[in-house]
């Protein structure tokens, strides 16, 4: 019994104890993340966006919860009921599932795995259905429109995604997002002398592979200027025209995290994760957490630029972009990258 | 021991509750998501035999990929599925028969690995241990090194597999007009804007 309490129940009794506590952190995290994305857009236009609920509008985000969760929900007559629900929860809880491997500090992951990012690639190719789903299941033509946009978006750009992930994994040598972060200690800078700095992290050798993966996280996560499945002014609001209260609530949270997802992943993949800027010994101080946060909150804001700068594309451009353009170069780096590698001998 | 059992037992009885289900709901949509969440306990039961890179490209595969055409199709095409039933029996033998040599198939697989358990270890690229090689690693070794021609081959093969699809959909209309982005780009004021002075009172 002893045995049993000790490699069974302790285990499980932390692991869900450090699952809680990610997910309350990634909560209020996505809280204030909707707050930023909103003050920015509102800077960018001159206006002051919400300021009214506690000081500089702090708990906006809360009371619209509150709001949200108070209201009706009103289900169509003709929807099907179990998928018009099921959906968005498909949708929130695949966005809250790939966290699971994400590394915030080093050691700092609920599961260490060691095909990470094939996961995280895995379940984000998969949050394409809540929006087929819940398109589908309202039973009328602005959601399907909305859909099907949406899934040819987000599988198309897949690709382009999956070939920059291959080009930095032929660098790093390993799936586990950890070893991708601590492959970033030494790198460009370090090969012509300079102490470890930001220079040695992924987005100066693979300067291409970081702007087509960021354009890409875009569109993966329906972000403006790629938000065609909610175009709001042709489509009213996409897939989530019939859904209001909680179920819509629980869309954009999902959506929401979706962005902090491909945030995260920017900084792992590309802005050497929890590392400092440059390798003293005030900076080593900081705890990692502060680093990866603060790093991810960057990409957030060029996230949030973008889309307060960017008109919103049109449906063959967009799919231009995604086949004629990123498909090609990705590709192509691909084989300069393993090229490289494998002539000058720098992979592991 | 006792808990990766449990977990396949949640995994397998998954997998063949919705695999029966795909075949019995009566809306076709609920059959392909029926369909998803068999790949997925699939995908579960690859993680417990240790093979991780299996079950993250099934998910990837067949669930973000194939399974939405899937989907796609379903839900576009207003298919009658009573319609198609209604003709079910008469291919019942054809079935009954590749589920047999299936079957047989299985127990000859099956059966000779308990009956003889050192032909495991007569395999051309046994199966290293989980501790020593990562399962991607070992994947890739047998792959891109030791098979590398073969797997050459095989991607030639989807190759022309991918240019027949292309060539056979392919229509190239000649009244349509394209948008051509290189000559968008490369227009310039002298070639794109006349100016004309007009007088007042007078048209061009």
């Amino acid at each position: 019994m002893d045995a049993f309490i000790s490699t069974y129940v302790w285990p499980g009794v932390i692991m869900v104890a450090q699952s809680l506590l990610l997910l309350v952190a990634l909560l209020v995290f996505i809280a204030y993340v909707l707050l930023a994305d909103r003050k920015i857009w509102a800077a960018v236009q001159l206006r002051r966006g919400p300021n009214v609920v506690g000081p500089w509008g702090l708990f906006q985000s809360f009371a619209d919860l509150l709001k949200f969760v108070f209201k009706e929900p009103v289900i169509p007559a003709t929807a099907n009921k179990v998928i018009f629900l099921l959906a968005p929860l498909v949708s929130v809880t695949l966005a809250l599932a790939t966290w699971a491997v994400v590394p915030l500090n080093d050691g700092w992951v609920i599961a260490n795995i060691n095909v990470g990012i094939l996961y995280i690639f895995a379940i984000s190719s998969l949050e394409v259905y809540g929006i087929i789903m819940g398109g589908w299941a309202s039973n009328s033509k602005y959601p399907f429109l909305g859909a099907l946009r949406s899934a040819a978006q987000m599988v198309s750009y897949e690709v382009s995604i999956g070939f920059v992930i291959v080009t930095v994994l032929l660098c790093v040598g390993s799936l586990n997002l950890t070893d991708i972060v601590n492959s970033q200690r030494d790198g460009l800078g370090t090969m012509i002398g300079l102490p470890g700095s930001f220079l040695d992290w992924h987005w100066l050798a693979l300067f291409p592979m970081f702007v087509v993966f960021f354009i890409s996280a875009l569109a993966e996560t329906n972000r403006p200027p790629f938000d065609l499945p909610e175009a709001e002014s042709e489509l009213v609001a996409g897939f989530m025209v019939e859904y209001g209260s909680t179920p819509y609530m629980m869309f954009m949270l999902g959506e929401y995290a979706a962005i902090c997802l491909m945030c995260a992943l920017t900084t792992i993949l590309f802005l050497g994760g929890w590392l400092p800027p440059v390798d003293v010994w005030f900076l080593n101080w900081v705890p990692g957490i502060i680093w990866f946060v603060l790093k991810a909150s960057f990409v957030f804001f060029m996230f949030a630029m973008v889309k307060a700068f960017v008109p919103r594309y049109r449906y063959d451009q967009l799919m231009r972009l995604g086949w004629k353009v990123f498909l090609p170069i990705s590709l192509a780096m691909v084989v300069i990258v393993a090229f490289v590698l494998k002539l000058t001998g720098w992979s592991a | 021991m006792g808990l990766q059992a449990l977990f396949f037992y949640l995994f397998a009885f998954v997998a063949v509750a919705s695999a029966f289900m795909v075949i019995a709901s009566r809306n076709p949509v609920y059959s392909v998501l029926f369909l998803i969440l068999t790949f997925f306990n699939s995908a579960g039961l690859f993680l417990l035999t240790g093979a991780e890179f299996l079950a993250m490209i099934l998910l990837v595969v067949y669930v973000g990929a194939v399974a939405v055409l899937f989907l796609f199709v379903v839900m576009m095409l207003d298919i009658d599925f009573a319609e198609l039933r209604a003709g079910a029996l008469e291919y019942a033998p054809v079935g009954a028969l590749i589920g047999l040599i299936l079957a047989i198939e299985l127990v000859v697989v099956v059966g000779g690995s308990t009956l003889s358990p050192e032909i495991a270890s007569n395999a051309a690229m046994p199966i290293p241990p989980a501790a020593e090689r990562q399962n991607t690693a070992a994947l890739g070794d047998v792959l891109y090194t030791h098979y590398a021609y073969f797997f050459q081959i095989a991607g030639l093969v989807l190759l022309v597999a991918m240019i027949g699809a292309i060539v056979l959909t392919l229509r190239h209309k000649p009244h349509i007009k394209r948008q051509d982005i290189p000559t968008q780009v490369a227009r310039t004021p002298e070639t794109a804007v006349e100016i004309v002075k007009v007088k007042p009172g007078q048209g061009i």
